[in-house]
């Protein structure tokens, strides 16, 4: 069985969990004897492609290079040449477009409109364009190859695994990570929404990566419940903290004896920052020995900034901006509790990452993480009261730290990309003998 | 000769409101919850079993017997919240039939933490079944059959009962069967009566299980079971939890009907009747010792004590409020005193089990939280104002010194 997979670039490369789960999922599958071809948006003057051993990309088309990912067996990527980023809205997307041509002038000096279009003639500078340019040029690709199932990752590659789809005829899996409800609540993007809508109904089967998103997709996008299956995200325990990361308190304002209680991801309206301050400065009115970080960069970093100076609590907030890599795991060291305040999580594999570095977690009962996660502590995310009175229970006592720890970390450690990738291939198995059998 | 022994456990705690740290109002319990668990157990268990007992007591003219033992705590709640309900427990202390047993008054685990503690609850409870029912306890049965060679001679030493009951565990009997009267190990005078678990558990556990071989269970069927310890033992101990009738299995399992006709076919073997505990220990005498160096309850598979203080969550919590106990006694300060030994109630440490947990299993019954970690915070955070109520307190008396 051979898999033709339109997804998004695996970390340490990434801004969220999309990536996360790409990665994590189609290695697991890959190790259950499955082969992929794992397609993704890549822009060609990436700086940052070391993890992938370029094979012969000068021997393929100009719109698509062909990588091998060595821990990886079974799995063939292929990227397509675009700037296409999860989470990005369409406005997003055209500064960013603005931004590579300013900074090619930059480069190359005086240039003419023309010649920056010719070099990047492929890139459209609109977003939905730029969507269904990936669409073509997946297709030409899907032409060249061979396999049994089409699975896509979230609303954009879902025209390119359509176009896939009618070309080849091979049954089309779509999973969904996030809908539009959860990033812009009920302000939807209709172009958007009719992507996402168009591609359930096209597919054979839509895979939600929880209970909760599978209401969505099910209410809001009227998809018969039985098409859609639930497979929960899973975490990586070989991307484990690495005990020699010492984190260095330097610079930062912290006082060795404070308490960290983190925020980390994306400062978006989806993850609650705002909930997050406010249950801060609750916490301060009873307990001051303690800091809060908010780890991420995103749209309402600088309102999270300003709101933290109007609360009065600008001195105990810490913001860091976007972290990766090594950073990740320092901040996971020096954490006393991570919160997710979510206001509408489909999954959050952040918890999972938290709970891995044993520390223990408040995460938002709007999440798709609650349903598989008892030993953590569970939240609305509006009512900040109730934050504010577990945040501080945490940093008080001890012995509820450490069976929140204990037992999260190895609750945590059930919940494998092995056993999601096993629901994957028995969906396909299921579709293959659909349609063979 | 097979006398059978009914016990049955009748107890609620006194649950907590949602108390957070920004709290700081002394009403820490949730009295709206309190009364609407305590009305409802009331309607589907306690009245109609109580009705049932007493008229099958009236029925048999004295030959049918039985015991309780109730909690301080649900007494309390019965004057508040069912009152109808203790004058039908009046009604059966009156047949001359009923056996009351001595217990803590809080249903509380203070016999492991203060023996002082321990034994003025003990004696509270006694006072209270002495003014209630005219009856002094003179069995004993500690919290959760929580048992072992310490509690049996200390409870021998008190001078005020006369036997004890546990759980007639595997580990603790080996070969031996709990269908006999023993000796505490180390005690001379003091009686042991151990509970059937097996006959016991078929009523209180297994009565609606459809899984079960033998479902359904008939009162015939039963009697047959009992039937066999003719000639191999004196007594079956059939302890379990009140509510099991028509609470823990439900009316339409047909759980009364079964009770209604367990005396009738239970009577009609001429060597069988019911005893009380007391009856039981005048009866019969001891066969021999048994020794339980090791602390056991009747809980879950184990008989251990892991359901209360298996955590850390649970032992910080149990010796906080323990470590209170001088403190809050200086203050003579009665609703203190009161609401701190409410607290001590063995439930709101039930409720910090991380075991089973993420089965989602047996511990929930009538749990008012959605997770172990939210019972402990809750908790803590009253007990953070306890702790700040007697400062003041202690503060101003200071001042008037």
């Amino acid at each position: 069985m051979k898999i033709f997979m339109l997804g998004w670039e695996f970390p340490p490369f990434i801004s969220g969990g999309l990536g996360t789960a790409c990665y994590g999922l189609t290695k697991a599958i890959s190790q259950l004897g499955t082969e992929v071809v794992f397609v993704l948006p890549k822009m060609i003057d990436h700086q940052d492609s070391t993890h992938v051993k370029l094979l012969s990309p000068s021997s393929l088309s100009h719109s698509f290079t062909y990588h091998q990912v060595e821990e990886i067996k079974n799995v063939k990527i292929k990227t397509i040449d675009s700037p296409l980023q999860p989470y990005l809205t369409p406005q997003q997307y055209s500064k960013k477009i603005e931004e590579i041509i300013h900074k090619k002038r930059f480069f190359t000096g005086e240039v003419s409109y023309n010649d920056v279009n010719k070099d990047n003639a492929h890139y459209s500078g609109d977003m939905f364009t730029e969507v269904r340019r990936y669409a073509v040029v997946a297709a030409e690709l899907a032409t060249k190859e061979d396999f049994d199932i089409i699975h896509a990752h979230d609303w954009m590659t879902y025209p390119a695994a359509m176009a896939v789809a009618s070309i080849t005829g091979k049954p089309l899996v779509v999973h969904i990570h996030s809908t539009e409800f959860d990033r812009s609540g009920e302000h939807v993007n209709q172009p958007i929404y009719d992507i996402e809508r168009k591609g359930f109904h096209a597919a054979e089967k839509v895979i939600a990566v929880s209970y909760f998103t599978r209401n969505t997709v099910t209410s809001r996008y009227s998809i018969d419940g039985d098409k859609v299956e639930v497979v929960h995200n899973g975490i990586d325990r070989s991307l484990n903290s690495d005990s020699n990361v010492n984190w260095a308190l330097k610079h930062t304002g912290i006082e060795k004896e404070e308490k960290i209680v983190l925020f980390l991801g994306r400062i978006t309206m989806q993850k609650g920052p705002e909930y997050f301050l406010r249950a801060a400065k609750k916490v301060l009115d009873v307990y001051d020995n303690v800091k809060f970080v908010m780890a991420g960069s995103g749209d309402l970093m600088h309102q999270s900034v300003e709101m933290a100076v109007n609360l009065g609590i600008g001195s105990k907030v810490l913001f860091t901006g976007f972290l990766r890599g090594d950073d990740v795991q320092r901040i996971y060291k020096m954490a006393d509790l991570f919160v997710m305040p979510s206001v509408s999580e489909p999954f959050g594999i952040v918890p999972l990452e938290a709970l891995n570095n044993d520390v223990p977690v408040i995460i938002s009962k709007q999440s798709g993480v609650s349903e598989v996660l008892t030993h953590v502590l569970k939240v609305d995310f509006w009512d900040v009261d109730e934050i504010a009175n577990k945040v501080v229970a945490v940093l008080k006592y001890p012995s509820l730290k450490i069976s929140l720890q204990n037992h999260g970390n190895f609750e945590a450690s059930k919940l494998t990309w092995k056993n999601s990738a096993t629901k994957c291939v028995e969906i396909y198995k299921q579709l293959l003998c659909g349609a063979y059998c | 000769m097979a006398s059978v022994c009914f016990y049955f456990q009748v107890h609620q705690p006194t649950r907590l409101r949602h108390y957070t740290v920004f709290d700081s109002q002394h009403d820490y319990f949730d009295d709206h919850k309190n009364a609407a668990i305590c009305k409802k157990v009331a309607n589907k268990c306690y009245l109609p079993a109580n009705r049932l007992l007493l008229k099958l007591i009236k029925k048999y003219k004295g030959k049918f017997k039985i015991s309780y033992s109730i909690t301080g705590t649900l007494l309390e709640q019965f004057e508040q919240f069912a009152p109808e309900v203790l004058s039908t427990f009046h009604a059966l202390a009156q047949t001359g039939c009923v056996e009351f047993l001595g217990e803590t008054y809080y249903h509380s685990l203070s016999f492991l933490y203060s023996r002082e503690e321990f034994l003025e609850q003990v004696k509270m409870h006694s006072d209270m079944m002495n003014s209630l029912f005219g009856l002094k306890p003179r069995v004993f049965r500690n919290t959760e059959l929580i048992y072992n060679n310490d509690l049996a001679a200390f409870i021998e030493s008190t001078d005020q009962f006369d036997a004890i009951i546990s759980e007639g565990a595997d580990r603790i009997l080996g070969y031996r069967s709990p269908n006999f009267v023993y000796t505490p190990q180390g005690c001379n005078r003091l009686k042991l009566l151990l509970k059937n678990y097996s006959l016991s558990d078929d009523i209180a556990f297994r009565f609606s299980n459809q899984q079960w071989e033998q479902w359904p269970l008939t009162a015939d069927k039963f009697v047959r079971w009992l039937n066999r310890v003719n000639g191999n033992g004196y007594v079956v101990n059939l302890f379990m939890d009140y509510e099991t009738f028509g609470e823990h299995q439900w009316e339409n399992t047909g759980i009364f009907d079964f009770l209604n006709h367990l005396p009738e076919y239970t009577l009609q073997h001429p060597d069988n009747d019911f005893k009380t505990p007391s009856e039981v220990i005048d009866a019969y005498d001891s066969v021999g010792t048994i020794d339980v160096p090791h602390l056991i309850s009747w809980a879950d598979t184990e008989r251990d004590l892991t359901a209360w203080i298996g955590n850390p969550m649970q032992s910080s919590a149990l010796h906080e409020i323990y470590r209170l106990e001088k403190k809050i006694k200086s203050s003579k300060d009665k609703k203190l005193i009161s609401d701190w030994r409410k607290l001590q109630t063995s439930d709101h440490f039930y409720y910090m089990c991380t075991k089973y947990f993420d089965d989602g299993d047996v511990h929930k019954y009538f749990n008012p939280y959605d997770s172990p970690y939210d019972s402990y915070i809750n908790y803590m955070n009253v007990l953070d104002n306890l702790k700040k109520r007697h400062k003041k307190l202690h503060e101003n008396t200071a001042c008037l010194a």
